[in-house]
């Protein structure tokens, strides 16, 4: 067998296995939950365990009703990737360009560093609520909880692509008359960028926790909100559905970062290089 | 009398360095006098450490001397020296542009609209013999075609001096030779001034037309030159073979083996 057949084939049987475990935890979700099935292991009876972990049928049941019959998640869906983008865009420019600037003047980061330290240490989560009071419950507070999240990790990255420019590379464009100016475009920039790259996973996947946990601890919109609505009512399906469907639209998310980060990275050797993950949650 | 391309009068250089609180200094080179004249290709070798790349880094305006004045054709060197051309040993292209932007880069720097400043690259990857590369990037092409478009890059802004520090030490033998013909024949096109650093005494001498030895670091200094009268076109594998080479050869040996043994001991001492 040729080789692009054979790697087809071991594709398409990946492909399948994977597909066929998935029906199998929920085919296995199924069974242990739907009244009558099975008797009642763990619980006093048998419709204790539709209660606490959901049916996949009733939460089947309801994603469709979301997206088919009431299309009522479409708004929720789209305040969610608003909010998504918009965090990730200003954490991005802003850490980009603090880290631009740190990284080119030594005595202004060795000022800011301890502020620095102390701002990422904090767990940030905790600002959500504060974030509330300060921007209300719209989506600027959930921008905001997004923005602190991926600022950090774009500040790192930018900070030590910019510091550790082969200097080779720095000298070469100096010699061959590149302006201050030009040797941000095309030395600073380009080196920092490759590194932005390679963190763009953690810094999308950030933002978007900013968004839905920002929308949990208070929000009127968004798919995080209704899980939380879901939740006032111990409506479990909803709840399952709701996690269903951000799991889903993170993986969108994530493919298309995929994409951008290949078309980008053409010119390294190595796919994926490794990066140490300074910010955190 | 016409200047000379680069002069060097009485320089030192003085290197800081702070290690743990400890401040310390380093002199890599003191009292040096070289000149280049406009159109001669200078070699400088010397024991590992003894300065060379100070040398030039000097020449080029990257570093300044502690002591001692650098003059660029008559005129006192201040900041980059705009007027020379560097060839660095290790990798010096931008891994994020093609073989073709990389070329163009000093152009467009220098203002010249991109279209041209890719047309006249595309010319000059074709000189080099890297037709068909131009859009690669620099980790899809081998050390010597690296070596190439770096060449190109230095040589497309026609810089009067070309400065160039051990650049194909990093290659082996075989693209090592064939890289020293294409540099002998490009430079033979418009003869620029060329300072050239090596550790290859049988490439210096079989490019250059003056080779100067440098003794042992720290604080060294020329101690010998040698006028290489060896007739041109040259090509530097066979040029290795004549009877005027060899006597070259041991002449210049005979003064760099002290250095080179110098230099060891002293390393070895600390």
């Amino acid at each position: 067998m040729n080789p692009l057949k054979h790697a087809k084939r071991m594709a398409f049987r990946l492909r399948t296995w994977q597909i066929g475990l998935l029906v199998m935890i929920f085919v296995f979700w199924h069974v242990m939950t739907k009244p009558g099935l099975v008797p009642a292991v763990v619980f006093d009876n048998d419709a204790q365990a539709a209660f606490f972990f959901g049916e996949p049928l009733e939460i089947f049941t309801r994603i469709w009703e979301w997206f088919v019959t009431n299309a009522d998640i479409y708004v929720h869906l789209w305040t969610t990737l608003v909010e998504t983008v918009l965090a990730f865009v200003i954490g991005t420019i802003t850490g980009g360009a603090v880290g631009m600037w740190l990284a080119l003047s030594p005595f202004a980061a060795a000022v800011a560093d301890p502020f620095i330290k102390g701002l990422n240490s904090m767990p940030r989560v905790i600002l959500a609520p504060i974030f509330a009071v300060w921007f209300g419950l719209g989506i600027a507070s959930k921008v905001a909880l997004g923005v602190t999240l991926v600022f950090f990790i774009v500040f790192f990255n930018v900070y030590q692509g910019v510091r550790e420019v082969n200097p080779n590379v720095l000298a070469s464009a100096r010699m061959l008359g590149a302006s201050k100016g030009q040797l941000m475009q095309y030395v600073y920039t380009p080196s920092a960028m490759s590194w932005v790259f390679s963190s763009l996973h953690t810094s999308v996947g950030m933002a978007f926790v900013g968004a839905v946990v920002g929308e949990y601890l208070g929000s009127s919109k968004g798919v995080g909100y209704l899980i939380l609505q879901a939740e006032g009512v111990f409506d479990i399906n909803t709840v399952m559905a709701g996690i269903l469907v951000l799991t889903a639209f993170a993986l969108v998310l994530d493919w298309g970062v995929g994409l951008i980060e290949r078309r980008a990275m053409r010119w390294q050797p190595r796919a994926g290089s490794s990066v140490t993950l300074k910010g955190g949650i | 009398m016409t200047r000379p391309a680069i002069e060097l009068t009485d320089v030192s250089c003085t290197f800081l360095s702070e290690d743990g609180g400890v401040h310390s200094h380093y002199t890599a080179v003191r009292g040096v006098n070289l000149t280049v004249g406009t159109g001669e290709f200078v070699s400088v070798v010397g024991p590992t450490g003894c300065g060379k790349s100070t040398l030039l880094n000097m020449s080029a305006g990257l570093l300044e001397p502690s002591q001692g004045a650098v003059r660029i054709f008559g005129e006192p060197l201040v900041g980059l020296n705009r007027r020379a051309g560097y060839m660095f040993q290790a990798d010096s292209l931008m891994p994020w542009m093609s073989a073709i932007d990389n070329v163009s880069a000093g152009l467009v720097f220098n203002g010249m609209n991109k279209s041209e400043a890719r047309d006249r690259a595309a010319e000059w990857l074709r000189r080099v013999g890297l037709s068909g590369f131009e859009n690669s990037y620099p980790h899809h092409l081998s050390g010597g075609m690296r070596k190439r478009v770096a060449m190109a890059q230095t040589l497309i802004m026609d810089p009067d001096i070309i400065l160039m520090d051990e650049p194909f030490s990093a290659l082996d033998i075989q693209t090592r030779q064939l890289m020293e013909n294409e540099l002998l024949a490009l430079w033979a096109a418009k003869r620029k001034a060329v300072l050239f650093i090596t550790h290859d005494l049988d490439e210096a001498i079989a490019m250059s037309d003056r080779v100067v030895v440098m003794s042992a670091g720290p604080e060294s200094h020329p101690i010998g030159q040698f006028l290489i009268d060896l007739p041109r076109p040259r090509d530097v594998a066979e040029v290795r073979v004549t009877p005027r080479f060899i006597e070259l050869h041991t002449a210049i040996w005979s003064v760099l083996r002290e250095e080179v043994l110098k230099g060891y001991q002293r390393n070895r001492g600390n």
